[in-house]
């Protein structure tokens, strides 16, 4: 008995299609994994049946009825809840208080606490939940049990439908098995369950169906029993590598090591052993909150390793490593990269400024060009600038201090065609001229492309390396079980 | 400069318009006493700027300013001899004070809001322990000299002003008020670009504390010792810098502007006493000013928003 159906759903943002025809259905009791690589259109998919986007083409039923939701309210009415991996709870609120949410019972106007927090405790004895209670405040519970939250809340409202965004990214080893209970209790309640995760363990353990999205369209929907791993792989990233990227370093342009850490350790990351050489550009994969991003402001200072050796020195700060002659480009360039209301020039010469003396200041001008800064005005604010114009400068503004390693996190994410392409210039250039990179890119093309091999990380530890040119598979493999081929 | 530009044209506007009233302001003695009795909220403002522009406030230049003065006629008590170590001094309160306000801000995480604020009643209290309510001892001549005197033609307080001015208009065309306004723009990248932030903010308070310092000292000799005489300076210093279009939370404005926003509120002041309004109305006229171009500036900022969403949450995990 179908209790969701999609039908042709295609929707365009800024005129960039995102999704096309996409179909999608569950019945009840049903868990049905979503899986697709990065921008297939998994979340753009999910918010539309949410009723946080509406579609441009295409239909929803459910029931067989036909429902349209123009804001995240109509959606749920319609039975519909998605958990989100950023959990939308109030920490200093009790459990039922934010179960409760804006639709407080009322009794002779007041808030009638007895029956909000006896109905919490109903929901959470069904589903088995006894480690924490309604009055508990939220602050105070793991994310586990934050997780369980969301999902009273969910039932609280009626879901019929409870879409989870990666639920595990975010949860212990131990705590997975939690959830596995929970999700088959729900699916014995009669719930669809509409299972989004790039892990394909959980797909295979959990889910009765399972649908791959690949760039915006539906590949396939297929029974899990009828598919193996290493199929459904083949199905999400099968594609022709269709991006030029400039040619890699011959053996000989590959120089002397010019970082080294040997069994670098902190709270995210345990027994890090890593070299980067000159004119080496080195790729670092895993899956998210596998510690990429953790490794690299490890290795940077913002937050520094407190264990293990590191050549030339191991910074305690941000001003430490820029010393060691390091430099990083961050994941957010907005939060972390920009001052987006100063000048392009103010924004380039902002390290210089900080760090080094007054010679180390250059031609401003000379510089943009470089980076390719179309128009190369200095005195343009930087927020009116493209994405892709905002990361070149940012890349000017490490290169005015000439440092000997560059990090780079995610350096294309959000960054059009174009300014893509010359950014991956730069960086061969720049290695080319002695600097050694490490590059971060959840687009494993650009990984691959770029790569003069790749390390990959599995739960803060280096789960291992490949060689240039290894494939999309044996990458992911990696990152997900931590097994070589 | 393209930001300077309304504040100097609604400057213009009023001096045109007190020309119109009183054609003395045209002589150059009128002008020059005009300026003479903005010096100290102009110096005052810059100060403020400095501390406004690196995402920050400071409540507590009135009461500083109060004892900047209430000190000095103490210690001096009317002997000249006493006027050049006691100068040297009240420097030092200002420059330990805006210190005290930095490092507390910045190393105990306490917002400058409430820092100042509580700064502001220490400072205030500590004057009424300190004189018993009313202030004792007498300026000297010479300290009287830079509030009230003249070199030729010229008053000491505009010379001063322009010496001011010129070096804060130098600050912050320097590598320091890059990285100050950056901070206030990006904390977090202005940190991983290797500035270090509470340093630079703490060194805003610092030049706040110099800016009142100096205020103390021309106002003393200007309007004479009174435990009065700081009172309400605070907000007419924010009221000046936010008119002057700088925003509030910081990142944006230049001290030029933050300095004839001063002079823009002082000419209206002078105009409204022109026009016979009360005095008592400085207050009212200076709330309705902060709160509108506050509100100007917030208008822009949803504006802004539209145009800028925040990042979508990708979906974002393999590689």
């Amino acid at each position: 008995m179908t209790l969701l159906g999609m039908r042709g759903i295609g929707k365009r943002f800024l005129g960039v299609r995102v999704l096309s025809g996409v179909d999608l259905d569950t019945a009840a009791g049903e868990v049905h994994a979503v899986v697709g690589e990065n921008g297939a259109g998994k979340s753009t998919l999910m918010k539309i049946l949410a009723g946080v986007h509406v579609p441009d083409e295409g239909t929803i039923e459910i029931d067989g009825r036909p429902v349209a939701f123009g804001h995240p309210l109509e959606a749920q009415r319609a039975g519909v809840a998605i958990i989100y991996q950023e959990f939308n709870l109030l920490p200093d609120r009790s459990v039922a208080e934010n179960v409760f949410l804006g639709r407080e019972p009322a009794r002779r106007g007041l808030v009638d606490r007895a029956a909000m927090e006896a109905e919490t405790r109903r929901l959470l004895d069904e589903l088995g939940e006894t480690s924490f209670g309604p009055r508990d405040a939220v602050r105070r519970l793991s994310v586990a049990q934050q997780q369980v939250v969301e999902i009273v809340k969910a039932l609280s409202v009626d879901a019929r439908i409870i879409v989870m965004d990666e639920p595990t990214a975010s949860l212990a080893e131990h705590e997975v098995e939690l959830l596995y209970t929970l999700v088959r209790r729900l699916q014995r309640r009669g719930l669809a369950v509409l299972y989004i995760s790039h892990r394909l363990r959980e797909v295979f353990d959990l889910a009765q169906r399972v649908t791959v999205l690949k760039d915006g369209a539906r590949v396939t929907t297929v029974p899990t029993a009828e598919v193996g791993p290493d199929e459904l792989v083949r199905l999400m990233v099968g594609r022709e590598l269709r991006d030029y990227f400039p040619p890699r370093a011959a053996p000989g342009e590959i120089g002397e090591v010019r970082l080294s850490v040997r069994g670098g350790g902190n709270g995210r990351l345990r027994g890090i052993d890593l070299d980067l050489r000159a004119g080496e550009i080195t790729g670092l994969a895993g899956l998210q909150g596998s510690g990429r991003t953790e490794l690299v402001k490890a290795l940077f200072g913002a937050e520094p390793f407190a264990e293990g050796r590191m050549e030339p020195r191991r910074p305690r700060s941000v001003r430490d490593g820029v010393a060691a002659g390091i430099g990083l480009v961050t994941e957010d360039r907005k939060a972390e990269g920009l001052a987006l209301r100063q000048s392009v020039r103010d924004n380039a010469l902002l390290v210089a400024r900080a760090t080094a003396g007054r010679q180390a200041r250059g031609d401003v001008r000379a510089l943009l060009e470089r980076v390719r800064l179309s128009p190369p005005d200095p005195e343009q604010e930087v927020r009116y600038l493209s994405g892709g114009n905002q990361q070149k400068v940012v890349l000017a503004k490490w290169m005015t201090v000439g440092p000997a390693v560059l990090l780079l996190d995610e350096p294309t994410r959000g960054v059009d065609v174009g300014a893509k392409a010359a950014i991956h210039d730069l960086m061969r250039q720049l290695a080319r001229d002695g600097t050694a990179i490490l590059m971060i890119s959840s687009e494993l093309p650009e990984l691959i492309g770029m790569s003069d091999r790749v390390v990959v990380m599995r739960d803060g530890r280096i789960a291992g390396e490949l060689p240039a040119g290894s494939s999309e598979e044996a990458i992911m493999r990696l990152a997900a079980s931590g097994e070589a081929t | 400069m393209k930001r300077t530009l309304p504040i100097l044209v609604v400057l213009a506007v009023l001096l045109a318009a007190i020309a119109l009233v009183n054609p003395f302001f045209l002589e150059p003695a009128g002008f020059l006493a005009f300026v003479k009795r903005a010096a100290p909220l102009v110096i005052l403002a810059a100060g403020q700027y400095f501390v406004i522009v690196s995402g920050e406030f400071d409540l507590s230049v009135g009461s500083l300013v109060t004892v900047e003065v209430v000190v000095a006629a103490r210690l001096i008590d009317g002997q000249e001899s006493a006027t050049w170590w006691v100068l040297l001094l009240l420097i030092a309160v200002g420059l330990l004070v805006g210190l005290l306000n930095g490092v507390v801000t910045t190393a105990l995480r306490v917002p400058s809001f409430i820092t100042t604020l509580g700064m502001m009643l220490i400072l205030s209290g500590a004057v009424f322990l300190w004189t018993g309510g009313a202030p004792r001892g007498a300026l000297s001549e010479a300290f009287r000299t830079f509030g009230r005197g003249n070199l030729g033609p010229v008053p000491w307080s505009v010379l001063i002003l322009l010496a001011a001015g010129a070096a804060a208009i130098l600050l912050m065309r320097s590598d320091f008020g890059r990285r100050l306004v950056a901070t206030g723009d990006n904390e977090r990248a202005a940190a991983l670009s290797g500035v270090r932030v509470a340093r630079t903010r703490i060194l805003a308070f610092v030049l706040s504390g110099a800016a009142a310092a100096i205020t103390g000292i021309l106002l003393g000799g200007f309007a004479g010792v009174s435990a009065q005489v700081g009172q309400g300076l605070e907000f007419s210093a924010i009221t000046a810098v936010v008119l002057g279009g700088v925003a509030l939370g910081g990142g944006r404005g230049s001290v030029v502007a933050a300095m004839a926003g001063a002079l823009t509120l002082e000419a209206l002041f002078t105009l409204l006493n022109l026009y016979g309004i009360s005095g008592a109305l400085e207050f009212t006229v200076q709330g309705v000013i902060i709160i509108a171009a506050v509100a100007v500036g917030a208008l822009r900022l949803p504006a802004w928003l539209a145009k800028h969403p925040p990042r979508k949450q990708g979906d974002t995990h393999v590689a």
